[in-house]
């Protein structure tokens, strides 16, 4: 009876809706609340210039979690955005101190450092068959580490170089934030390629079985590789436009991304396991994130209760829909 | 074969770890400016303990083809709340250690509920429930603080006898107690069972996931151990992130040192500790040889790449290449 029932509901939406995955609809739905609840505390939560800048805000935890997806999707994870983040933003920085030609290389060389950390866990997860969680960690740990030797223990005095600043923070369309110019960009980019190429059926391919991937003659091994290369690069880029953000690099800038990213990846819908996601879910995840950050600093809510915050509303999410099937 | 050998196969991992672990410290003490002394023993050995009680915490939960990312914070949460607690007169301070162990116990109950009963991969779960402890950790300590009872810290951390530290010996009764009795209780194998084939265990009619939730809880009742010396040797309680975080690294690079698989079902809590002890010299070796402290993370991150990229060496039996996809 209950199962009539719904589809008579389902009948009567119109036909968006009906093909929506319900996790996506609910993410967007928890916006929507997200900003009724703030617009009663202030009429500014609904201002075009709020939203816009919570736009901005959400376009560099956008670019990460991109990266993020992609692993996600093939049913790994990347632990090692912390100081991908990080490597991205000191190495790009660093390389503007080498005359004109470090300048205009800065960003490439940025990201390049992100690549190839991506590079050692995609060889490390698809060659060496480690699990990924723990050699992202080993990686982050070394890149950690290499960072530190680097910087000499301090941070960095680079300041980010005016490229940098003007993806981050200027304005080629009017009106419209570069950085959320370049998250579009990134994220259209990402749709054409899973829904598009065969690379983005080898990706949910593999997240499904990746025996069956590999018997139906996807070399599935450099698939995964260089998935975990993109989102290392990604995460690279991510810093490097919060250095150009907040005009300069830091050790620790990349700590605040590696539990959003995740969250907001998970919270739009894609399985944890692999193999089934979209990105327009990522996208309401990334925002849903941001808005719930936004809200909690507005109320002034100290760190502690916003780690709590964080942590409860991503089980309570997970436990709605993330839930692993009842195998027995 | 003889039972001996089979012994001998199954400890193969925590005799490794022995093997490694007496061989650094041979080079540690013989180049330690001060040599093989009382001193440089309990130094080393309270270090060392620290590391060794969350790594048990770590066997316990990827025994049983899980992970715990939340262990350091669950060390962390519990160090701040001894901070408070673990203070005043006997009757007091005994209380609080009860209470202490308790909240490590209820974190590592809570860890294993969602992943078991709630049916939600370790990975993720642990990850949030690990900003949740880390988030009270800060409530209860927003700036480094609190004090212990000095009496039962200094007692903990000294020495029997003036030979024998302290830390060593409660670390050998804590496995000896818990551990031992533990893996070999029904739960405890049926914990072993889980992580080696779920499916089966369960054919079997072991109680997998009784076992596996006794894992997790246990798990979360050693990190709380771990917070109370962590306390007893600082006098005060910190919620660093980064030192929550590194903790939780170490764990897990001690337990694969250990011989512990990280794919379930495989190793012992005794090899994660000498793996624990043995990832502390190797770091400790820097100093004795006068490098750059800065080049500390660089040389634990290696070695962590190392220790994991070891496991690599499994692929070689390999015949079937599908056997690649698990």
């Amino acid at each position: 009876v209950s199962s009539t029932i719904k589809e008579r509901i389902a009948d009567r939406l119109p036909a968006f809706l009906r093909r929506a995955d319900p996790a996506v609809v609910t993410a967007f739905g928890c916006i929507v609340a997200l900003l009724l609840v703030g617009s009663l505390y202030s009429s500014s939560f609904l201002s075009p210039e709020y939203l816009l800048q919570q736009l901005k805000v959400a376009s560099f935890l956008g670019v990460i979690a991109t990266g993020m997806m992609l692993v996600i999707l093939l049913g790994q994870i990347d632990l090692s955005v912390p100081w991908s983040v990080a490597t991205g933003a000191m190495m790009g920085c660093a390389a503007a101190a080498f005359g004109p030609a470090g300048v205009a290389l800065a960003i490439p060389f940025g990201v390049l450092c992100g690549v190839l950390i991506g590079l050692v866990n995609g060889i490390g997860v698809a060659y060496l068959r480690i699990p990924s969680m723990i050699i992202t960690l080993a990686t982050n740990a070394v890149a950690q580490g290499l960072m530190v030797v680097y910087t000499g223990g301090f941070s960095p005095q680079d300041s980010a170089t005016a490229a940098m600043r003007y993806l981050a923070t200027g304005f080629l369309i009017p009106g419209v934030p570069n950085a959320v110019v370049i998250w579009a960009l990134i994220g259209a980019a990402m749709v054409f390629v899973l829904t598009r190429t065969g690379f983005g059926r080898a990706v949910y391919g593999i997240g499904n079985r990746e025996r069956a991937a590999y018997l139906s003659g996807i070399d599935t091994r450099r698939v995964v590789m260089i998935a975990f290369a993109v989102s290392g690069g990604l995460s690279a880029f991510g810093g490097v436009l919060l250095a150009g953000y907040a005009s300069k690099a830091a050790q620790s800038m990349g700590d605040a991304y590696l539990l959003p990213s995740i969250a907001a990846v998970v919270l739009g819908g894609t399985s944890i396991l692999g193999g089934r996601g979209s990105y327009l879910g990522t996208v309401a995840g990334v925002i849903l994130i941001t808005l719930l950050q936004s809200i909690l600093s507005v109320l002034q809510m100290p760190e502690a209760g916003r780690q709590i915050i964080y942590g409860v509303v991503i089980v309570v999410m997970l436990l709605l829909y993330g839930r692993a099937p009842a195998d027995r | 074969m003889k039972d001996w050998r089979y012994w001998l196969a199954e400890q193969r991992g925590t005799l490794l770890a022995l093997g490694i672990f007496v061989f650094m410290f041979i080079i540690y003490t013989a180049n330690h400016p001060a040599g093989f002394t009382a001193n440089v023993v309990q130094t080393a050995a309270n270090k060392g303990v620290l590391l060794a009680f969350v790594a048990i915490a770590q066997t316990l939960v990827v025994i049983t083809a899980g992970i715990d990312l939340s262990v350091g914070m669950i060390f962390l949460l519990t160090n701040c709340l001894a901070s408070w607690l673990v203070v005043g007169a006997p009757m007091e301070t005994a209380l609080g250690v009860v209470a202490v162990l308790a909240v490590g116990l209820a974190c590592g109950a809570l860890n294993g509920a969602i992943v078991i009963y709630g049916r939600l991969q370790p990975i993720v779960a642990t990850i949030a429930t690990g900003a949740i402890y880390f988030g009270i950790a800060l409530l209860l300590r927003p700036f480094p603080g609190g004090s212990v009872n000095e009496d039962l810290a200094d007692a903990l951390t000294g020495r029997i006898f003036s030979v024998v530290p302290t830390s060593i010996v409660v670390l050998a009764l804590a496995v000896l107690l818990i551990w031992v009795p533990f893996s070999r209780s029904v739960l405890g194998r049926a914990a072993y069972a889980a992580g080696s084939s779920e499916v089966a265990a369960y054919m079997s009619g072991v109680p997998i996931r009784r076992g596996k939730f006794a894992a997790y809880t246990l798990a979360g009742l050693f990190a709380a151990i771990g917070g109370l010396f962590l306390t007893f040797f600082t006098y005060t309680g910190e919620a660093a992130y980064a030192s929550g975080n590194a903790y939780t690294l170490f764990s897990i690079a001690s337990v694969v040192l250990g011989g512990v698989s990280l794919f379930g079902g495989r190793g012992s809590a005794i090899g994660a500790v000498f793996g624990a002890l043995a990832f502390r010299t190797i770091g400790d070796l820097l100093f004795v040889f006068d490098f750059d402290p800065l080049w500390q993370p660089l040389f634990q991150g290696i070695i962590l790449l190392v220790a994991v990229s070891l496991g690599a060496f499994a692929l070689f039996r390999v015949r079937n290449r599908l056997e690649w996809f698990l």
